[in-house]
């Protein structure tokens, strides 16, 4: 690993427990990691191992029970709600399994909405032509197919030039050939914007891509594996 | 077990069950209010006039002969004949500058009369033989402290004399006690009084004669015929032409307050209802869309279709349950409030809240009627989900572009307003009747503050454009014209101008009306006459002025001829063309010019009265000369209607209007509240989205709101639009021949009910979009909808 590497994301003992009724559960117990600029990461673990928690604690979307988060020199466990929001805003794309788009609005129109509040995107055709979808642009959701939507989110998430992707499951409501097309697109966004992106699924099919892979397991890193080279997302298979 | 889901479920939606229960409650409290009201004051009245036998008709006379009541008893459908003295009396109460009015009716001796009978108060009847003697009336009793015991002074027919109080009582025929010419009570200036038949007779040198009289009918009878006849036996005698209790002044106003309670009841439990009607459809449809797949579940399990059916209609009648219970408790309190607020109004010897159960059962039977119809095809549509379809999600909605869009408007939009416009665009029916909803509430607020404006544009013309003079006397019987120059040598007269007043019967072919000719003089200064536009008219020099309510009853305009019958002196029947309308809002009336009404009579100019300005200085002087003066025999002084106007106004409209105030705002946070409410939940994930990325509360809230706003905002002006139609609308209801009111809404009107519409709006947004802050950012990742 380069030493030189400045880190996106420095995790120092985190820890979550969500009260449910009279048991506690612990999410994540101490856990210690560190995510550098422009890597691709991929979060791997059972449901319950904790890597949904990671991510939305590093989306600035839930707050830790104890330890801190810093995004490059900032505090993030001390952020306030509105500080949060800021971040979210400035600094995060957010990918989720069920694309999450507004159903109102076009696919071009959805890029816009984050490109309206951003400080300095990139066009809505810009984006979406990242993700090949240019002549899609003007049509609704309920007009696209799944992967098509998928890389609709993909674009919305990328065209505000964040610095870094938060990916969770997003290939989980895809097929494995759709799901690859939307791979190829996050690939591309880390190559040619070198936007820090982290990947949580439990399809191990999937981490051949990463620059490394991180298993959780029962809230704590239960193995880390790097690879030298990544494997291009158009050969995975699953 | 589905009650039970049944409990929790409207325990989920309570904020929303509330408000859809308090529209309901709003409606209900309304019929319960005004028709338990109406019914109440409906059956006080009838059995009052029952039991102490309020006459049917009624008739003045100058001096009739007794035995003439002999001859009116004998005319077909008569059933009984009292005949009186009425005389009007002029008092010197203790603590009043200014002397009161007083209007004195003979009792017989030692007797309760045949007619409009007294009910006693306190103490006891007049004594036989006693002229010193007298009942008065309760509100004049109470408004001076008077009791069995007391003394009035007072002038009768230009004596003064000192009257023992020997007891107070009610009458029929003064329910609500108004000086003739007058339109508000004053009961510290105008006393109804009762004295023994002899001691009349000998203060009016009246002996064997009579001046009024009442006659009660029989089922049969038909009034016009009676009173044909009894104006044929009165005529010679100086009668002025009877009338029915149409004309009653009592009567009359009470008729009106009956009208619009009846009205209140016709126009607004319709209008809630219908709101609540739709927020139950709304509601139950986004139930039905929520339940999805607990409907398909059940179904599943075996549940019958319409066993699903009934589980949500069952919500229905729960919510409508709710409202109509609290309906009943409000409309039953408010009832209460509103007929002890008449209480203090009208004189009745007794008055008490009943409504009767119907009201109950009617309010509640109607309300659950249109709950249902309002949530039928909602519910139809839980009956009629296949359970295989059921269990899948729904298909997503489409959304379209907007033709503004197509046009290339977008580019002023950013994608949140495109959302906004696009979401009230895809369900255009139920946008629609939000609008018309929150528009109900506008038109309510404008038809209810209209009619402070009506009243107020009603006293700016008759005290500050047509009535200049600060008082009014009125002479007990007509008076050469030189009194003019009498009322100009009293203290602190500035300017006096004479007038004279003739009864007198209008024909035009088959109608005809009864009303009072005024003659004054020609660029007379204190009396003005205005015209529809409110512009002043010069009195013709020949010919009628008519107000316009009497032009309409007659069915003339300017350039017809009328018939005269005047009623006074040598009663000529004359013919006069009619050159103008005036504007009056209060009773029926027409002028001439003095002079040419002295012509038409056959007589020299004389006066009946006197409009007088006075220097504010000598007041106390002015009025201590007139309670000396025998030729005086009415006062009314202005300044004094108009405060006692006003108390009322305060009392009465000021409550009403802010009852009103609070149902009409439960419209708008009614719709408002559901409308955001099910825009939360059909919109949550997609709000909850755009908080992950990135938005704030704020901007996640306006995105929520902004909806209702847009939808608050188109409502406004059409519910102004409303509110002048249903102004207009029971304006019509409201007139009667004794007073009518102006339609006019002032611009302050509708921003009052705008600034209440949007108030309303406000506070309710507000409260919903703090749900903003509950939303789930992480769970929402999670989900498919």
């Amino acid at each position: 690993m380069d030493a030189e590497r400045r880190s996106a994301f420095r995790v120092e003992e985190l820890s979550k427990v969500y009260q449910t009724g009279e048991t506690e559960v612990h999410a994540l117990r101490g856990l210690s990691i560190e995510v550098y600029d422009r890597e691709m990461v991929v979060l791997l673990g059972p449901s319950g191992s904790g890597k949904s928690t990671l991510v939305n604690i590093l989306g600035g979307l839930d707050h830790p029970t104890s330890g801190k988060v810093f995004f490059h020199d900032q505090e993030l466990t001390a952020f306030n709600d509105k500080a949060l929001t800021a971040f979210r805003r400035e600094n995060v794309g957010f990918i989720f399994q069920f694309y999450n788009l507004m159903p109102s609005l076009t696919a071009r129109e959805n890029v816009a909405l984050v490109t309206e509040i951003a400080t300095d995107p990139m066009s809505a055709e810009e984006a979406l032509e990242l993700v090949g979808l240019k002549d899609r642009m003007d049509h609704f959701p309920a007009q696209l197919s799944g992967g098509e939507q998928q890389r609709v989110a993909v674009a919305r998430a990328v065209a505000k030039r964040p610095g870094v992707l938060l990916c969770d499951e997003p290939t989980g409501a895809l097929d494995s050939a759709t799901g690859i097309q939307v791979l190829e697109a996050l690939e591309k966004v880390n190559q040619e914007l070198g936007t820090t992106t982290i990947i949580i699924t439990h399809n191990a099919g999937i981490a051949d891509m990463a620059d490394r892979v991180i298993s959780l397991a029962d809230g704590q890193i239960s193995h880390i594996e790097v690879h030298e080279t990544r494997r291009p997302a158009r050969e995975l298979s699953w | 077990m589905l009650d039970r889901k049944l409990r929790r479920d409207l325990w989920h939606i309570r904020g929303q069950v509330l408000a859809i229960g308090f529209v309901i409650a709003a409606g209900v409290a309304v019929v319960v209010l005004s028709m338990g009201t109406l019914t109440s004051l409906r059956d006080t009245r009838d059995a009052y006039y029952d039991r102490y036998r309020f006459a049917d008709i009624f008739a003045y006379v100058r001096r009739a002969p007794e035995h003439l009541a002999e001859a009116m008893a004998d005319i077909p459908g008569v059933q009984r004949v009292n005949t009186r003295i009425v005389e009007d009396i002029v008092l010197d109460m203790p603590g009043l500058m200014e002397p009161a009015r007083g209007r004195i009716h003979s009792l017989p001796e030692g007797r309760q009369p045949e007619l409009n009978r007294l009910f006693l108060r306190s103490g006891r009847m007049v004594e036989p033989g006693r002229s010193d003697e007298v009942l008065l009336n309760v509100d004049f009793a109470e408004a001076h402290d008077l009791h069995p015991g007391d003394r009035v002074v007072g002038n009768i027919n230009g004596r003064r004399r000192t009257l023992e109080v020997v007891g107070t009582a009610l009458s029929p025929e003064f329910i609500y006690a108004i000086a003739p010419g007058e339109f508000v009570p004053d009961n510290r200036r105008y006393g109804v009084m009762w004295m023994g038949r002899e001691g009349l007779e000998a203060a009016f040198d009246l002996d064997g004669a009579f001046n009024e009289v009442s006659l009660s009918l029989t089922r049969s009878a038909v009034e016009e015929d009676v009173i044909d006849r009894v104006d044929d036996l009165l005529e010679p005698f100086g009668g002025v032409g009877a009338f029915t209790r149409e004309d009653h002044e009592s009567d009359a106003f009470l008729r009106g307050e009956f009208d619009q309670l009846s009205m209140m009841t016709r126009i607004m439990p319709p209008i809630f209802l219908l709101v609540a009607a739709f927020l139950l459809n709304i509601v139950i449809n986004r139930l039905v869309d929520t339940e999805r797949e607990q409907i398909g579940l059940l179904k599943a399990f075996g549940y019958h279709n319409y066993a699903v059916g009934w589980h949500y209609m069952k919500f229905v009648l729960a919510i409508t349950s709710f409202g109509v219970l609290i309906g009943w408790v409000l409309g039953a309190w408010l009832g209460r409030g509103m007929t002890d607020m008449y209480a203090g109004y009208f004189q009745f010897p007794f008055l008490f809240y009943r409504p009767d159960l119907g009201i109950f059962l009617q309010s509640g039977i109607l309300s659950f009627a249109v709950a249902v119809a309002g949530s039928w095809f909602a519910a139809r549509r839980a009956v009629r989900l296949a359970p295989a379809v059921a269990m899948q999600p729904p298909a997503p909605p489409v959304y379209r572009k907007m033709m503004t869009e197509k046009w290339g408007l977008e580019r002023f939009l950013g994608a949140p307003s495109r959302m906004i416009i696009r979401h009230l665009a895809r369900w255009p029916l139920r946008a629609g009747m939000t609008i018309i909803g929150i528009s109900f509430s506008g038109a309510l607020l404008v038809s209810t503050f209209f009619f402070l404006d009506a009243i107020d544009e009603m006293f700016e013309l008759f005290f500050f454009s047509t009535q200049k003079q600060d008082v009014t006397v009125i002479f007990p019987s007509p008076r050469a014209d030189i009194v003019a120059q009498d009322l100009l040598n009293l203290p602190g007269v500035m300017r006096a101008e004479v007038f004279r007043a003739v009864p007198v019967r209008f024909r035009n072919g088959h109608l005809d009306e009864r009303a009072a000719i005024t003659g004054v003089d020609a660029g007379a200064d204190l009396s003005r006459l205005m015209d529809m536009n409110h512009n002043e008219i010069e009195l013709p020099s020949d010919g009628l002025v008519l107000t316009d309510q009497l032009a309409r009853m007659l069915a003339v305009s300017p350039g017809d001829w009328l018939e005269i019958e005047v009623m006074e002196g040598r009663r000529p029947h004359v013919r006069a063309p009619v050159n103008a309308v005036s504007q009056e809002y209060i009773g029926l009336a027409a002028y001439m010019d003095r002079y040419a009404l002295s012509r038409l009579m056959e007589e020299a100019p004389a006066a009946s009265g006197g409009y007088l300005t006075l220097d504010t200085n000598a007041l106390a002087e002015f009025f201590e000369a007139v309670k000396e003066i025998p030729a005086v025999h009415g006062v009314t002084v202005l300044g004094a209607a108009l405060e006692e106007f006003e108390e009322i106004m305060d009392e009465t409209m000021v409550r009403m209007i802010a009852v009103y105030i609070a149902f009409a705002s439960l419209i708008t946070v009614g719709v408002v509240y559901n409308s955001a409410r099910i825009s939360l939940s059909e919109r949550g994930r997609e709000l909850a989205s755009m908080r992950v990325l990135g938005f704030t509360k704020g901007e996640v809230a306006g995105l929520l709101l902004g909806e209702l706003a847009v939808v608050t905002i188109i409502s406004l002006p059409l519910g102004c639009l409303m509110g002048y139609a249903l102004a207009a609308y029971m304006i019509k209801s409201f007139s009667t021949e004794l007073y009518r009111l102006p339609f006019i809404i002032y611009p302050s009107t509708y921003g009052w009910a705008i600034i209440v519409v949007l108030l309303s709006a406000i506070v309710t947004g507000a409260l919903v979009a703090r749900r903003v802050n509950r939303l789930d950012l992480v769970a929402v990742l999670k989900t498919r909808e």
